[in-house]
């Protein structure tokens, strides 16, 4: 009988517990639904045309994002540029060049130590160096280059696990009928490492676009009311524009705020079903 | 390939890559120098003690005075309030992502934790100021409007889908005839996940925690927004605050010149933020290697 109670008391704490876990995972995915729906009951009814293409005003109604959107375009191709090629390259490196050495091995503890520096301690390094010793003030040109140090490690790591993850027999097969080191990598490694890098590069591509506190840091302007025309233009970007909206205290601003969200979210989230859908087809593939 | 390398070109192409891998170390040098550099010239002025044990941080305002205490008080208080909700919940959610969810629900989850796990800290700062405050002001009245609690709650939703991610990967890596084992034995899933899969992914859990508490450290715009920008050394999550990173950004809005006291203050500051983070990307590390279980 004692058994019997106790098994039954057993199983119900199981149920119990499965309720549970069930109940507060649901709890958060409600929590963050309805972060996303609050966003959207205020901000949508601001988003048109207008507001995508006005200059950021003291007059809610005239308010746009125009300079934020464009500034943001700017920022995230010109890291793009700088941090794709060095991040794929130096996995490379590590992955298919480097001995294990002592030296290897440092900067590979490094990358994953300087992936979880926080982002505003980047901003003070663009600020020393960037902005203040290569005296490139607060341009585009000194964001990207900072947003390109942040990003870096996050590339790399997504990179060399897509390397190591091609097959060593295709190396060798490779290698076997008489191909370099440089056509190995580039003819079978790096293709066939493609899909992985691809999801790696987009998500830290898409981390770029929302950074704010590194570029508050180097200066980047609150109030922009022109298009930057070059690398060395200054600038606002979009999630800057959100913050100093969201820091008002008007109401009107807190709404211009959310349709800035709006607009960022969705673009992170075209961002990331690409890199999901990459994944997919990568995974399919094989 | 058609095409051939010459020799001389590889051997270039390798020391290329190289320059590229050693970036990242040229990184860390430069983070440190200067960090070190401007913290140098603000210990000159400020003793150490003064600036680790002083119980006021003042340093625009008269008087001046530059005791960390303050900040680090609101630091804490950030990270215990994010800890009490993204540790709990994120385990609870790993527990049903890698026990229960059937495969589907998995795939559909997992890359919405991802997404989630995508969106801007200064979205996250706004939620706080518009929804979360407004809320605890209604349930309780003497909240003001800039308080740490908001901006833990929010920073700890944040760093959620981080705990949820990382803790469901420990569980998966946990092998299936264990929990086959325990099964055949007559174990409830309740035990089977609390003595068997839990403990087997302890060295992940583990980390983790440690990582979300980094995290929550350095996190910076969710609580600029939200938590306030006052200095004070207090415990009670109901009042406005200033964190380490909180009082950078304050600083950086408003146009300081190199190399006046104001502007050491913020490589001071970032030092022990770095510091810290730094010990527990480490220690997030150690644990990870040194305590997993190994099965074969």
């Amino acid at each position: 009988m004692i058994a019997q109670s106790n098994l039954a008391w057993r199983h119900k704490k199981a149920m119990f517990f499965r309720c549970f876990c069930i109940g507060v995972t649901a709890f958060a995915v409600f929590i963050l639904g309805l972060l996303i729906y609050q966003v959207s009951v205020l901000g949508l009814p601001w988003l048109d045309a207008q507001f995508l293409s006005s200059f950021p005003s003291r007059f809610p109604e005239k308010a746009g994002i125009k300079s934020a959107l464009l500034g943001t375009l700017w920022l995230v191709s010109m890291t793009a540029a700088i941090a794709i090629p060095v991040g794929v390259l130096a996995s490379v490196y590590l992955e298919e060049y480097a001995r294990p050495t002592r030296l290897t091995e440092f900067i590979n503890i490094n990358i994953a130590n300087l992936a979880g520096v926080p982002s505003i301690v980047y901003g003070m390094l663009g600020l020393a160096i960037f902005v203040r010793f290569f005296q490139l003030e607060r341009s585009l040109l000194s964001g990207a280059l900072t947003m390109s140090l942040l990003i870096l490690p996050v590339i790399i790591i997504a990179a060399k696990e897509a390397i190591r993850a091609v097959p060593g027999s295709l190396r060798q097969a490779a290698f076997a009928v008489g191909a370099t080191r440089w056509q190995v990598i580039r003819a079978h490694v790096l293709p066939s490492a493609l899909p992985g890098i691809l999801t790696g590069v987009i998500l830290a591509i898409s981390r770029a676009i929302g950074e704010t506190a590194p570029l508050i840091m180097i200066g980047a302007l609150t109030y922009v009311a022109f298009v930057p025309e070059g690398p060395m233009d200054e600038f606002t970007a979009l999630p800057i524009q959100i913050f100093n909206w969201t820091s008002r205290p008007q109401e009107e601003f807190h709404e211009l705020a959310s349709a800035g969200i709006v607009v960022l979210l969705l673009v992170l989230l075209m961002m990331n079903a690409l890199a999901v859908y990459i994944r997919y087809r990568g995974t399919r593939a094989k | 390939m058609k095409t051939r390398t010459p020799r001389y070109l590889e051997n270039s192409l390798q020391a290329v890559f190289f320059m590229c891998a050693a970036i990242s170390a040229v990184t860390t040098v430069a983070v440190i120098g200067i960090l070190a550099v401007e913290t140098w010239g603000f210990l000159q002025q400020i003793s150490l003690v003064e600036f680790l044990f002083g119980t006021r941080w003042s340093p625009l305002l008269h008087p001046k005075s530059y005791g960390l205490l303050p900040l680090l008080a609101g630091t804490t208080l950030i990270v215990v309030g994010a800890s009490l909700v993204a540790l709990p919940v994120g385990l609870a959610s790993a527990i049903f992502l890698s026990e229960y969810a059937s495969e589907r629900t998995r795939n559909i989850l997992k890359p919405v934790l991802e997404v989630l796990a995508g969106i801007p800290t200064v979205v996250y700062g706004f939620f706080a100021l518009t929804f979360v405050t407004p809320l605890l002001r209604i349930v309780l009245p003497d909240t003001h409007v800039f308080n740490a609690a908001s901006a833990a709650i929010v920073v700890g939703i944040m760093v959620l889908p981080m705990v949820a991610s990382l803790c469901d990967d420990a569980f998966r890596a946990v092998p299936d005839n264990l929990r086959e084992g325990a099964y055949s034995l007559g174990a409830t899933s309740f035990e089977v996940t609390t003595r068997i899969v839990v403990p087997a992914g302890l060295s992940g859990v583990f980390a983790a925690f440690v990582l979300a508490i980094s995290r929550a450290i350095g996190e910076t715009m969710a609580v600029t927004l939200a938590a306030g920008a006052t200095p004070n050394l207090t415990m009670n999550p109901l009042e406005s605050i200033q964190t380490m990173t909180a009082y950078i950004v304050q600083v950086s809005l408003g146009d300081t010149p190199a190399g006046t006291l104001t502007y050491q203050t913020l490589f001071a500051v970032a030092s022990v933020l770095f510091l810290v983070t730094l010990c527990l990307n480490i220690a997030a590390n150690i644990i990870m290697k040194r305590f997993q279980e190994v099965y074969e």
